[in-house]
């Protein structure tokens, strides 16, 4: 049964994968750029409107939007995006040069996220009401009123200015580059992950089967272990697939501070220079691999709760 | 808990208040360059110092506050009357339903800040066009909350009664479901008020969004970068306003959310 759900959640990414690209195509098919008129321009050569023409008959740009697309999304399959209006390399070879520094990013800010969202809004729920989760949940209220691009900021005048721990922009990909833009990225996440951990696990203990293991007199250590955090498991699991969507787009702005060289700079600059083709590509793209991780949380979800798995085998 | 709520909406209306009188309150012109005190640090008679132009941080702080802050409110204005509009026909129509979803899905699908560069990369930067591709990316949560709150009322008996009665389709909705939904709504868009103001303030510092020399949080910060070593209150002065205003208003959206919350509103405390 749970093969045909999967099957079921793979079949909807089709209409999903064609919504996708069809957006990002019509956008800019909007935006009037003109890629003859555009290579025309960047190689300085005049061109006659014969030639212009021809080229783009050669390009299929004579024809209708929807054969447009159709072609596009035909090259788009066999992983051709086109050459970039700027420095004229492939696009597709390009982008994916690019993604191992933003996915890596991303990774290692979700795995800080979790590593301090998830034991800190576990004491707070546990230490409800008392100090301890007062100081943890005002912190939280700051963390969660800071833009990413301040934190990155305040960040970069205090590790790097004042005390000059880390370096200020990117030196290729390593640890010591690569501190900082976690940091920031995962400050704003867990700020706004560890309520949502705390909420869960409150509502968790306050179930009459905690009561109960209490009254038996199983150490409150082992509930939460054992019963609490498991059955909460969904609710963490949903936050990280959430946070990793916030993530995909969030690093855009932090890599072009940092200068980290993953596709959020590249988008950037390809935005800076009207270079649609990038832009494009990395549109489609991150929202590809969007979909892509909602897919994979669903599956999670089967694996880990049982009484999902089994209302799916029921019907 | 009342006197929370007042106090936070005293606030965040003193915020608003304060950017719609913004000219008022600015010491300096805003806009006024003066070469000759350029990179002042904070003093009594520039609190908050001056830019590389010689401009008032404080004025230019100030009088950010109201792109920042009316931008941020029309966006979540926005988004939640077309999100609810949609949301709620969803709920009563079943054809629509299965077409509008289905765009809510896609535009869900797109993480807010890459849709925001790919708009901005066709329409060019400017604030509306920063308010559009958030408001693009932003209305299907409105419309899945109002869909499944309008599906959860409306076959409710008390709707039964008002159609027997004579109401028509629109009566229902707007004197029947839109009264219940319109609770759950407000918090859900005065929780969102900071987190759009932080997204917008993003953008802007992107060069997606106000454009220099308008006086805005996020432009301000990104102008200032390459000062930051040596001039920081160039660029922490802005970013103070936008932490400050953007506290207010989850400070206020969470107050709200707790006052309508009947578990508290009834005095029974969850222990």
């Amino acid at each position: 049964m749970r093969g045909t759900d999967i099957r079921k959640r793979l079949l909807l990414l089709i209409p999903m994968v064609l919504g996708i690209t069809f957006l990002s195509f019509a956008l800019m098919h909007l935006a009037g750029s003109d890629a003859v008129l555009q290579k025309a321009e960047s190689s300085g050569i005049a061109l006659s409107q014969e030639v212009l023409e021809a080229q783009r008959a050669e390009l299929g740009l004579d024809q209708p939007f929807i054969l447009q697309y159709l072609n596009w999304l035909g090259r788009f399959l066999t992983g051709d995006m086109g050459t970039s209006y700027v420095s004229g390399k492939d696009v597709w070879s390009t982008f994916l040069s690019k993604l191992p520094a933003t996915l890596l990013l991303t990774g290692t800010s979700l795995l800080l996220t979790a590593g301090i969202a998830i034991p800190l809004g576990i004491l707070s729920a546990v230490k409800q009401n008392r100090f301890t989760d007062g100081l943890i949940r005002v912190c939280s209220f700051v963390g969660n009123s800071l833009p990413n691009f301040f934190v990155a900021l305040l960040l970069m005048y205090l590790l790097s200015i004042q005390m000059p721990v880390f370096p200020v922009i990117a030196r290729g990909i390593g640890w010591r580059s690569a501190a900082l833009p976690t940091l920031t990225l995962a400050i704003a996440m867990s700020a706004k992950y560890l309520r949502q951990v705390r909420a869960a696990v409150l509502e968790e203990r306050n179930r009459d089967y905690v009561a109960g293991e209490r009254a038996r007199g199983i150490r409150f250590g082992v509930t939460l272990r054992k019963s609490v955090l498991r059955s909460c498991m969904v609710t963490l699991l949903t936050l990280m697939s959430l946070s990793a969507g916030s993530l995909l787009g969030g690093t855009a702005i932090v890599e072009a501070i940092f200068m980290w060289d993953g596709v959020g700079k590249l988008a950037v600059d390809a935005m800076e220079m009207r270079d649609y083709p990038m832009i494009q590509a990395y549109v489609v793209w991150m929202a590809l691999i969007y979909a892509l991780i909602n897919l994979i949380t669903d599956v999670l979800y089967h694996v880990l709760d049982p009484r999902i798995r089994l209302e799916g085998e029921r019907s | 808990m009342k006197r929370k709520l007042i106090l936070c909406s005293a606030l965040a209306l003193g915020l608003v208040l304060a950017a719609w009188f913004a000219e008022a309150l600015c010491p300096f012109d805003p806009y006024e360059q003066n070469f000759a005190a350029a990179l002042q640090p904070p003093s009594w008679e520039h609190w908050f110092g001056t830019d590389r132009f010689g401009r008032d941080m404080l004025s230019r702080v100030i009088m950010g506050a109201r792109v920042s802050i009316f931008s941020a409110l029309i966006l979540v204005g926005i988004i939640s009357v077309t999100g609810t509009a949609i949301g709620v026909f969803c709920g009563c129509s079943r054809r629509a339903d299965a077409v509008l979803m289905r765009l809510a899905d896609i535009c869900l699908a797109f993480p807010g800040m890459v849709f925001g560069l790919a708009v901005a990369a066709v329409l060019g930067g400017g604030i509306q066009n920063a308010v559009l591709a958030l408001a693009a990316v932003s209305w299907p949560k409105y419309a899945r909350i109002a869909r499944s709150q309008t599906l959860a009322v409306k076959n409710a008996d008390y709707i039964a009664a008002a159609r027997l009665a004579g109401d028509s389709f629109w009566q229902v909705i707007g004197r029947h479901i839109l009264p219940n939904i319109a609770g759950t709504i407000l918090v859900t868009a005065m929780l969102d008020v900071g987190t759009m103001m932080m997204e917008l303030a993003g953008f802007s510092f992107l060069g997606l969004g106000a454009q220099p020399p308008t006086a805005d949080w996020g432009s301000m910060m990104s102008e200032g970068r390459s000062m930051l070593q040596l001039y920081p209150w160039v660029i922490f002065t802005p970013g103070i306003g936008i932490v400050l205003s953007v506290a207010i208003f989850h400070l206020l959206g969470e107050t709200i959310r707790d006052h309508m919350d009947p578990k508290n509103r009834t005095g029974r405390r969850r222990e």
